[in-house]
């Protein structure tokens, strides 16, 4: 169907786990010079196959061509020195060793890495540091980097700008064109699809380990491949669903269910207070690393702050613990979650959890009413459990939804949700919004930071900026269009005083 | 990053074992390992016709019970993802004090004993929990402690020799109905126990969390430092409770008495297929664990095998096994 010979294509390719049929007959051609999209709702199939491609796992039937060739990879090395490098949707970097360590352990040329973090935006990067040590977003970076040095064809990015702000996905769809440029290709995974509509030349659309079709262009045919990801009948349900949001009138006396009071935490924190009323979502927008993941582990009870007050409930916390939090009703959906999730056990052991901070539980489990609770969360946020015997083995976004399932079968007040839908399918991501708004309508109050900015208005009452760990506008929800964020985001706009 | 050795490793163990041992072991552990302790049992009779009777499985038994308790205790520390290696000086120093206090009537000597374990327990717990000390490093440091106390106490004291009383005796080396071993009363009691907690309690969930990731567990609201401390507490109390059996089989209070089951006590936790980073495995396979080791350990004396053998051999079963479960881990 095209003259251009194919620098990539999967045909048919199939892989199961045990019971579980991750992919069925899951076929993509890429062409040099293209910015190929790979779409599906989580649990889809695209991290498997895209593990295929590149040699982490065998395929059970099918077949992989490199430049018309057949070719089957044991290995991520071998991959790569047929030009196809992956960055992969988990951080591939061990936590106990330098980045040089690191880069030094995949082989990878440091000087090209280095020159490429460059010109990623990052100059001066320490690389005796620890990986342990540098924030989320800095890794995705570093692996980009390192995949770029090896100058693949074909570069394929598994949901790498689902933990960016906005500010450094703008760096990586640079980067993409250029590489598209240079007569590359680019396989291109994300549930965001307005970067999926500018960035890509066509998008392959997976479900349920299946090709359901392919778009000759991804710009203007954003309907085309949400009916191709979740199926028609879903999609125009999702479509027509009503937009939940409805500002609550509150009571000027009303008693705020958490307020932060000048909120100190050197160096992150500088001076933050604003206060969250029960019944409402509260929208954080920041760029990267202004306070924001600090101010929420602050409130969470993980992290120490040096000056200011938590008051939830005309209550002054002294928070040492994040059990205090919890117990003052607290709960938060931290940024990362591979920190909050145990890997090696089943799906309602994660949800459980919290359960047995308090001693009265260490007895005898009640099963039955465990069963009942698990699954009801479970039901709410639709996660996949064919795989769930092991955590480790559910797609990324079935992840994310346990460490909110955890909560929901919990109970709280406040609700702290740092980047709830990163990496979940849109779909779902609606889904989430939705159970967001019931939750506030509920009467419990969320605080929610997106790195997406156009989700503020989807789900928030008002949203607050933050900008070099101080409050620089508050404003209702009417006004937060994204220009507009984005604009206080980087400190330009007048600093708005607290105005409710 | 491992994935050469790891394949190599395991077309190893799949070379000798055979594939479909392996993949047994991975979906039904207990079967497994229970097919490799008959195929012991049977590699006995073929070695020594005869071998095999209804008294010499009621000495496999007298003989593992000791064992399967230090190993319980070893069990519930190493699904934290930690290790005691204090257990058999506990030991040890809880039958020696026992002997010792023996005058005060068996009932208060027998709590001398377990208040070692007690002691012991809570100083790992307190080093491990609250001031993060290294499992592997603590457990040492306080295993030689207690052992270099217990010379300094034996030389002190002039008054009241070791002595094991009837009732530690009968317990330690006693049948009953013709041929049940005393001690499987204390043994099978906590057995149930320990598969039970592990099973379904919230206490036995929180071990297999810790085990997993302990951030996690803070993040969620636990304060892991409580689960710890109670935890190491009680594999003292268990370590205790085998010197008490131990010394009643033996019926002389040494001061290396219980030395030579520190290994096996981690050797039957590996092979039972817990993992010595923690977050898998139970007591049921520790179990089989301990009596594969003892089965092994007669057919070696049956065998006059020499110590360096048997070691050799030993050291070749764990890493086999061991081996064999990092396949699941794929
Ligand atoms: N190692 C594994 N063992 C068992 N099942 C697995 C394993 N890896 C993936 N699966 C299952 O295969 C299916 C596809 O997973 P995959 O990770 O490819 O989805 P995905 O499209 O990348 O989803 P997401 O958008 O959530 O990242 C899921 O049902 C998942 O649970
Ligand atoms: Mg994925």
């Amino acid at each position: 169907m095209s003259e251009a010979p194919l620098l990539l294509e999967a045909r048919d390719v199939a892989k199961r786990f045990d019971s579980v049929v991750a992919l069925k007959a899951a076929s993509l051609q890429v062409r040099p010079g293209e910015v190929h999209g790979l779409m599906g709702s989580n649990g889809a199939g695209k991290s498997t196959l895209v593990k295929i491609i590149t040699g982490v796992y065998p395929a059970d039937g099918g077949q992989i061509f490199v430049k018309g060739a057949v070719r089957s990879f044991r290995s991520p090395a071998e991959a790569r020195r047929a030009g196809i490098v992956s960055v992969y949707q988990d951080p591939a970097l061990v936590p106990d060793l330098t980045i040089t360590q690191n880069m030094g352990l995949a082989g990878a040329p440091v000087d090209a890495v280095r020159k490429w973090l460059a010109e990623l935006g990052v100059a001066r990067l320490d690389f005796s540091l620890l990986v342990r040590d540098l924030p989320d977003p800095t890794l995705r970076l570093i692996d980009l980097a390192r995949a770029l040095a090896w100058e693949p064809a074909v570069l394929l990015l598994d949901e790498i700008t689902a933990s960016l702000p906005a500010d450094l996905s703008e760096q990586i769809y640079a980067m993409v064109k250029r590489w598209r440029e240079r007569g590359n290709a680019v396989i291109f995974i994300s549930h965001r699809m307005a970067e999926v509509s500018a960035l890509c030349d066509r998008a392959t659309v997976l479900r349920d380990g299946v090709t359901a079709g392919v778009t000759e262009r991804a710009q203007g045919s954003e309907e085309r491949i949400v009916a191709l990801m979740l199926g028609a009948e879903t999609a125009r349900a999702v479509a027509s669903a009503p937009s939940t949001r409805a500002t609550r009138q509150r009571a000027d006396d009303a008693q705020p269910a958490l307020e932060v009071r000048g909120l100190r935490c050197a160096p992150q924190v500088n001076d933050v207070s604003f206060k969250l009323y029960p019944g409402e979502v509260l929208g954080i927008a920041a760029l990267e690393g202004q306070g924001q993941e600090e101010l929420f582990d602050c409130i969470a009870g993980s992290r120490r702050f040096d000056e200011g007050a938590i008051v939830a409930r005309g209550k002054e916390l002294r928070l040492r613990h994040p059990a205090d939090a919890i117990a003052a009703g607290i709960v938060l959906v931290p940024a990362n979650r591979l920190v909050a999730l145990l890997q090696q056990r089943p799906i309602p052991e994660n949800i459980a959890l919290p359960a047995f901070g308090r001693i009265r539980n260490w007895g005898p489990i009640r099963i039955r009413e465990e069963r009942t609770r698990v699954a009801s969360a479970i039901g709410r946020l639709q996660i996949d459990t064919r795989a769930g015997s092991e955590l480790r083995r559910l797609s990324g976004g079935n992840q994310q939804k346990v460490v909110i399932a955890r909560w929901l079968a919990s109970g709280f007040d406040i609700l702290l949700c740092f980047d709830p839908t990163r990496g979940i399918d849109i779909g779902t991501k609606r889904q989430i919004y939705a159970l967001v708004r019931e939750i506030a309508a509920a009467g419990s109050a969320v605080l929610l930071f997106t790195s997406e900015l156009p989700e503020i208005p989807l789900a928030c009452d008002r949203a607050v900026v933050l900008f070099g760990g101080r409050v620089v506008a508050e404003m209702p929800v009417s006004e937060a269009d994204e220009a507009t964020l984005l604009r206080s985001a980087h400190g330009l706009a007048p600093s708005v005083e607290a105005s409710s | 990053m491992s994935e050469p050795s790891k394949t190599i490793f395991s077309r190893v163990v799949v070379g000798i074992t055979g594939s479909g041992f392996v993949s047994l072991l991975r979906t039904r552990t207990i079967v497994a390992l229970i097919l490799l302790l008959l195929a012991l049992v049977a590699g006995i009779q073929l070695a020594r016709p005869g071998t095999v009777n209804a008294i010499w499985i009621s000495n496999m038994m007298l003989f593992a019970a000791p064992l399967g308790i230090v190993a319980a205790g070893q069990t519930l520390v190493m699904l934290t993802g930690g290790i005691d290696l204090s257990v058999a000086s506990v030991a040890t120093a809880s039958a020696y004090l026992m002997a010792t206090h023996s005058g005060l009537g068996v009932a208060l000597a027998i709590l001398y004993g377990l208040g070692v374990g007690f002691v012991v327990g809570l100083i790992n717990g307190t080093g491990v929990a609250l001031l993060r000390v290294q499992p592997l490093v603590m457990t040492l440091g306080t295993g030689l402690m207690t052992e270099g106390m217990l010379v300094v106490y034996s030389q002190k004291k002039i008054g009241e020799a070791p002595r094991v009383p009837q009732f530690i005796e009968d317990l330690g080396a006693g049948k009953f109905l013709g041929g049940i071993p005393n001690d499987l009363i204390v043994w099978v009691p906590i057995a149930i126990i320990l598969i039970f907690v592990l099973r379904r309690t919230g206490f036995g969930r929180l071990l297999y969390a810790i085990g997993d990731n302990s951030k996690a567990c803070t993040l969620a609201g636990i304060r892991v430092w409580r689960i710890l401390l109670l935890n190491y507490v009680t594999c003292g109390i268990l370590a205790a409770v085998a010197g008490l059996i131990i010394v009643g089989g033996t019926d002389s209070a040494e001061l290396r008495l219980a030395e030579v089951y520190l290994l096996p006590s981690v050797a039957a936790v590996i092979i039972g297929g817990t993992s010595i980073f923690g977050g898998r495995g139970g007591y049921s396979g520790t179990i089989v664990g301990a009596l594969i080791l003892t089965v092994l350990n007669s057919i070696l004396t049956l065998l006059d095998v020499p110590e360096s053998v048997r070691q050799i051999l030993y050291g070749a079963i764990i890493l086999l096994l061991a081996a064999a479960y990092t396949r699941l881990t794929e």
